[in-house]
């Protein structure tokens, strides 16, 4: 299953650490990523393939958030068709 | 690969601007629980609702969680109760039973304590409506609506005089609160799914279902992008938003249809505000062009409102019903709440907006004191506008025991709070009580 990891937050040392360390302990493999900043506010997109891991989205997703929690920014974890259905025709 | 920019659309519907699923209503058919023995009838209809209900709330948070996006409601809608206990009468034992159901799945509300009588009430169906003010009072989760008129069969006057006074007497029993639990209508929906109108149409199958998804927010949004645009402009931004709202809903009643193992019915694109701030359909309608909701060309923003909502939805799913379009409850939407409150929108001119929206005159509060018959006379209005133009219409309208016009009545939670608004001193209990059945309109012979 394709899951997209989104970190929204502001910008300070070792977010990406922080957050890709947690996904590789749950066995989540990044297939794409890519991180900005917008006004002054970080956001990282990974496009991520969670099929190997021994949790589902929604353990993953709470496991995330308390990571982000620690580190002041909100992560998020969906299932890619929420934005496929919004987007695609 | 999604693009960045949609990804960020997407958390920004969600976060800032109030997108949510408002509800997953499961429809579930009663028929297999007829019994001529009342309390085998109860019985039967408190464990099928169980057995194929028991997993709702469950599913509801695990697709939340999946897919990132709040599922505010989970509900249960059944087949007309009055249909249910034609046999074996017992129709308070199955509102208990009904309560009961939906307490132990842990659902919201429950509604289908319902009777569709547009043409003519039938013995056990005036049993019935004797019922309801009880039936209300004393369960927590139960909904009631009442079909008294339809473009095919035209108007019972009788319910609608019936009505009145139930209305009256619920709101005697209840603190005016049971009110807010029981709407009439005029072309009701077999397929809805938002309450307090929701049953489980006789033709719509087993276990179905339907999805209501929400979104003033993400609307009005989208319009502060276009100030100054032409109106067409305006439109086609609705309809794009439109359009992005509905597929959430069809994704996720596909979804729960499937985990459920129930059909999947419709998606219902009703933009039902919430008293929060930044879910108003009012604001929309000031976004528009208004200095506030209620001045003149209100009606007609709305109707184009109404009306791009359903185009964005019809091309986002094959499967768009229930009421779809615009709801103006006046409680649970602060813009409604502050045009009444600054005099700008009397109870006149949200009859007007009835006859454009997809619903009708909601969570109305008129003082405690108005009789009976006024509340039938209003009610049979309502029901001409959705006779003649072919519509839903609906009245949600709450006689606040003990409060005059300028008072405000608290619901509280998703109900909000309504000020208290003023009707005609004029009577008009001569026509109510003349009874009998109003005529299909002309246009009603279409064969």
């Amino acid at each position: 299953m394709k899951a997209i990891v989104t970190v929204l937050g502001s910008d300070k040392v070792g977010i990406i650490a922080a957050v890709t360390g947690e996904l590789a302990r749950l066995g989540v493999n990044i297939e794409d990523i890519s991180q900005t900043l917008m006004q002054e506010h970080f956001v990282m997109i990974m496009m991520t393939d969670i099929s190997a891991s021994s949790f589902g989205i929604k353990e993953i997703g709470e496991k995330l958030k308390a990571v982000g929690e620690k580190i002041g920014v909100d992560v998020r974890v969906q299932h890619e068709d929420i934005f496929n259905s919004m987007h695609k025709i | 690969m999604i693009n960045r920019n949609e990804i960020i659309e997407t958390i920004q519907m969600i976060d800032a601007q109030n997108l949510d699923v408002r509800t997953i209503t499961m429809a579930l058919s009663l028929f297999d629980c007829i019994d001529a023995d009342k309390k085998k009838c109860a019985d039967k209809v408190y464990e099928k609702i169980v057995r194929r209900a028991g997993k709702l709330v469950e599913t509801g948070e695990e697709i939340a969680a999946e897919y990132g996006v709040p599922i505010v409601n989970k509900r249960v809608s059944v087949t007309p109760i009055s249909l249910i206990g034609a046999s074996g009468g017992g129709y308070i034992e199955l509102a208990k039973a009904l309560d009961r159901a939906a307490k132990t799945t842990g659902i919201d509300f429950i509604g289908g304590y319902s009777a569709l009588v547009q043409k003519d009430t039938a013995p056990y169906e005036q049993n019935f409506l004797e019922t309801i003010d009880e039936a209300i009072a004393i369960t927590e989760k139960v909904c009631c609506s009442v079909n008294v008129a339809s473009t095919k069969s035209g108007m019972n006057l009788d319910a609608i005089d019936v009505m009145g006074r139930k209305l009256k007497e619920l709101a005697v029993k209840t603190d005016s609160f049971g009110c807010g639990k029981v709407v009439v209508f005029a072309n009701a929906v077999e397929d809805n799914p938002f309450m307090a109108g929701a049953f489980n149409g006789c033709g719509e199958g087993d276990a179905v279902i339907n999805v209501g998804v929400s979104g003033p927010g993400v609307v009005k949004c989208a319009l502060e992008k276009v100030k100054g645009a032409d109106i067409a402009t305006v439109a086609e931004t609705v309809k794009k938003t439109a359009f992005k709202i509905t597929r959430v809903g069809q994704l996720v009643a596909r979804e729960a249809a499937s985990r459920l193992g129930a059909r999947f019915g419709i998606v219902d694109l009703s933009l039902a505000p919430t008293p929060k701030i930044g879910d108003s359909v009012a604001h929309i309608l000031e976004e528009m062009g208004l200095e506030s909701v209620g001045a003149a060309g209100t009606t007609a923003c709305l109707a184009i409102l109404n009306d791009a909502v359903k185009k964005g939805g019809v091309m986002a799913s094959n499967s768009v019903g229930g009421l779809s379009g615009a709801f103006i409850p006046v409680s649970e939407d602060i813009g409604m709440i502050n045009a009444v409150k600054r005099g700008a929108l009397p109870i006149e001119k949200l009859e007007a907006m009835t006859a454009v929206c997809s619903v009708g005159l909601d969570m109305i509060a008129v003082p405690g004191s108005t009789p009976a018959e006024v509340l039938s006379a209003i009610i049979a209005d309502e029901c001409a506008i959705g006779v003649i133009n072919n519509k839903t219409t609906a009245v949600r309208i709450i006689p606040a025991i003990g409060k005059e016009v300028g008072d405000t009545i608290d619901f509280g939670g998703l109900l909000g709070s309504a000020p208290v608004m003023s009707v005609s001193r004029f009577s008009p209990k001569a026509f109510i009580s003349r009874g009998g059945h109003v005529p299909a309109p002309i246009h009603s012979n279409r064969n």
